[in-house]
């Protein structure tokens, strides 16, 4: 399915990043939050830069239902 | 309190008393800077038309105020733009602001590339662009215009049409081969044909204030998102010639229209905006809802439809005015060579094709305008104010920011009119993008690369070293559709008629190494380029440009 979007784990430490992603969210309103993870879509988004890669995470996340 | 407001009075048409049916070419429906523009257009081209308007004066207020670069090499082709260029306000930078900040989020410059004969865009009320339109046409032989002449009927016939018109003093009836209506987005045309104009509405509205002031504003290009004076709301600050300024405020939709345009309640919104003391009077105010439509096709056998008319945009962008101007710049030329039995009649096909998707770009890009400037979701809105946050200092964030992208040329590279390139170019031009300009100089005077071509078939040789034109070029100028072949080098010291690149531009923007011709459409579209100049080539590739039927360019005829 995945033709350039890579789904393998590229995390170093993952706990830490999780860590540190929940953290930032610390003490902050339900719209704080919901803007706050705008910018992070944006910011990593134009990190991926690859249109490709873009609308394969959009397609990903559209269809994507938890296996059972 | 109508700004500047030329009246045109009614003249006794000579059909009232006469029986001789008159029978003419083209007559054009509206006397708007677009159906002002196509008379010029097919003037320009040997046509003669009729312009036959239900009105009498040019339009009340500014309306169309930005005229885009392509507009001004289209009006510059038909010898009218200098008015609009002395008379008009130009600017280049725009600036956005967001929230209770002063300061600019951040400031963008229009026009990208230097050294081109005009700036990407100037400021100027609709109303004088209709006067100097008209005041051209009355110094030219073609073109008629009839005011307060109501086109009250169309008949289409297998060879022509049959227009019916109603004037103060009587009725009478013209035979034409085409109609081309430029009578704007209510066109009374198309629904006497009963066309469909599909789209949508938007649900808000807009109030535009024309004010009249001594102020020391920058000459640019500001716009609010949710400013304090508008909260929730955006606004928009741009200058016309005559010290008025336009000033749009984004109202939302339910309001109260009567309420919202008493003098008290507009002075209230424009001193909120632009501080309290100063002094100011009232050109013009209007409220505004807008659309995005266009018509399936804009060609229906003998009625040509054009402008506001075949295609309606939001404002943001300002891809109205400037879009029909593209369609003008499009249709004159293929008009021409049809009337002249030259090309046939379904060479209209690639008008239709190519404003067709043209309109739909605008139409695109003007709705996403939209729904950046006016979120239709929550998320919607949290996105929108996370871009902006980030764009005062992140580069790639004022890539999103869209306050209307602003009109430029369509490229109309999927045209079947092109000659596919089979040589590669290192230029920003492909086939089917309009040319770009550049700085040269002729017969010892500084000029402009697109001051030389249009309105025929042009093509630009770069000649080698001390070289003309090359063998078989004249023979070019010779055929049933001409190709002026025009020689460019940077040889200062080259003689009469010949091109000077002076400063290397042009060979660097099309990528002219020597031996390199371009062959461009009347309407200076690029449609198809060479390494090396063939003869047989160039006839083929007018022959497709011009859509001749096939057996002729087989057989190898000058088409």
């Amino acid at each position: 399915m995945s033709e350039k979007l890579r789904t393998d784990p590229q995390i170093e430490d993952p706990d830490d990043f999780y860590a540190r992603l929940i953290d930032l969210h610390q003490g902050l309103s339900c719209d704080e939050s919901n803007s706050l993870n705008c910018k992070l879509i944006l910011l990593m988004a134009n990190h991926i830069g690859d249109r490709e890669v873009l609308f394969e995470v959009l397609d990903v996340v559209r269809n994507y239902r938890p296996q059972k | 309190m109508p700004g500047v407001r030329q009246i045109y009075p009614f003249a006794r048409p000579p059909e009232l008393d006469s029986d001789d049916r008159v029978h003419l070419p083209v007559i054009i429906v509206g006397a708007g800077p677009i159906g002002l523009a196509m008379g010029l257009e097919l003037d320009h081209q040997g046509i003669r038309s009729i312009i036959l308007d239900d009105d009498n004066k040019a339009s009340t207020g500014s309306k169309a105020m930005l005229w885009s670069k392509r507009s001004l090499e289209v009006l510059d082709r038909l010898d009218c733009s200098q008015r609009l260029l002395d008379k008009g306000v130009t600017w280049n930078l725009g600036k956005i602001f967001f929230g209770d900040s002063k300061e600019p989020v951040y400031g963008f410059k229009v026009l990208e590339e230097e050294d081109q004969q005009f700036p990407g865009f100037i400021n100027l009320q609709q109303y004088y662009v209709e006067q100097f339109l008209k005041d051209e046409i009355d110094a030219r032989e073609l073109t008629e215009v009839r005011w307060e002449n109501e086109v009250t009927a169309v008949d289409q016939t297998a060879d022509g049409a049959t227009v019916t018109v109603s004037t103060p003093q009587g009725n009478y009836q013209l035979d034409c081969d085409y109609v081309i209506a430029a009578d704007g987005s209510h066109s009374p045309i198309r629904k006497m044909l009963g066309f469909d104009f599909e789209g949508e509405t938007f649900q808000d509205h807009f109030l535009i204030a024309d004010i009249k002031m001594k102020a020391d504003f920058p000459t640019e290009r500001w716009f609010w998102f949710d400013p304090p004076f508008n909260r929730g709301q955006s606004a928009l600050l741009h200058k016309q010639p005559d010290d008025v300024w336009r000033l749009d405020f984004q109202l939302g939709w339910d309001i109260d229209r009567a309420e919202e345009l008493k003098p008290d309640n507009v002075s209230r919104r424009v001193r909120a905006m632009m501080g309290e003391d100063f002094e100011f009077e009232f050109e013009w105010v209007s409220i505004y809802t807008f659309q995005c439509r266009q018509m399936d096709r804009f060609v229906h056998q003998r009625v040509i439809f054009i402008g506001d008319a075949a295609h309606l945009v939001s404002p943001f962008g300002a891809r109205g005015a400037n879009s029909g101007l593209q369609d003008v710049d499009n249709l004159g030329w293929k008009l021409a060579l049809i009337l002249d039995g030259k090309a046939p009649p379904s060479l209209l096909e690639s008008y239709d094709y190519e404003r067709v998707t043209a309109a739909k770009e605008n139409i695109l890009s003007s709705t996403r305008a939209t729904d950046f400037i006016t979120p239709k979701s929550e998320i919607s809105r949290v996105f929108r104010d996370a871009v902006l946050a980030l764009a005062r200092d992140f580069e790639f964030a004022r890539r999103f920011v869209n306050s209307g992208r602003l009109s430029v040329a369509c490229i109309l590279d999927e045209s079947s009119l092109n000659t596919r390139d089979q040589d590669s170019f290192d230029s920003k031009l492909v086939p089917g993008s309009p040319s770009v300009d550049a700085p040269v100089t002729i017969n010892g005077e500084e000029s402009w690369f697109l001051k030389s071509i249009g309105n025929e078939f042009t093509a630009v040789y770069f000649a080698r070293n001390g070289e003309k034109a090359p063998d078989g070029a004249t023979d070019l100028e010779e055929d049933a559709i001409p190709v002026r072949t025009i020689v460019v080098t940077e040889d200062n010291k080259a003689g009469a008629g010949i091109l000077i690149d002076h400063k290397g531009l042009l060979r660097q923007r099309l990528d002219g190494q020597p031996g390199t011709y371009y062959l461009f459409r009347p309407d200076q579209h690029l449609v198809a380029r060479w390494r090396e100049f063939d003869c047989q080539a160039v006839r083929d590739a007018v022959a497709r440009a011009t859509m001749q039927p096939r057996r002729i360019v087989q057989e190898g005829e000058p088409v």
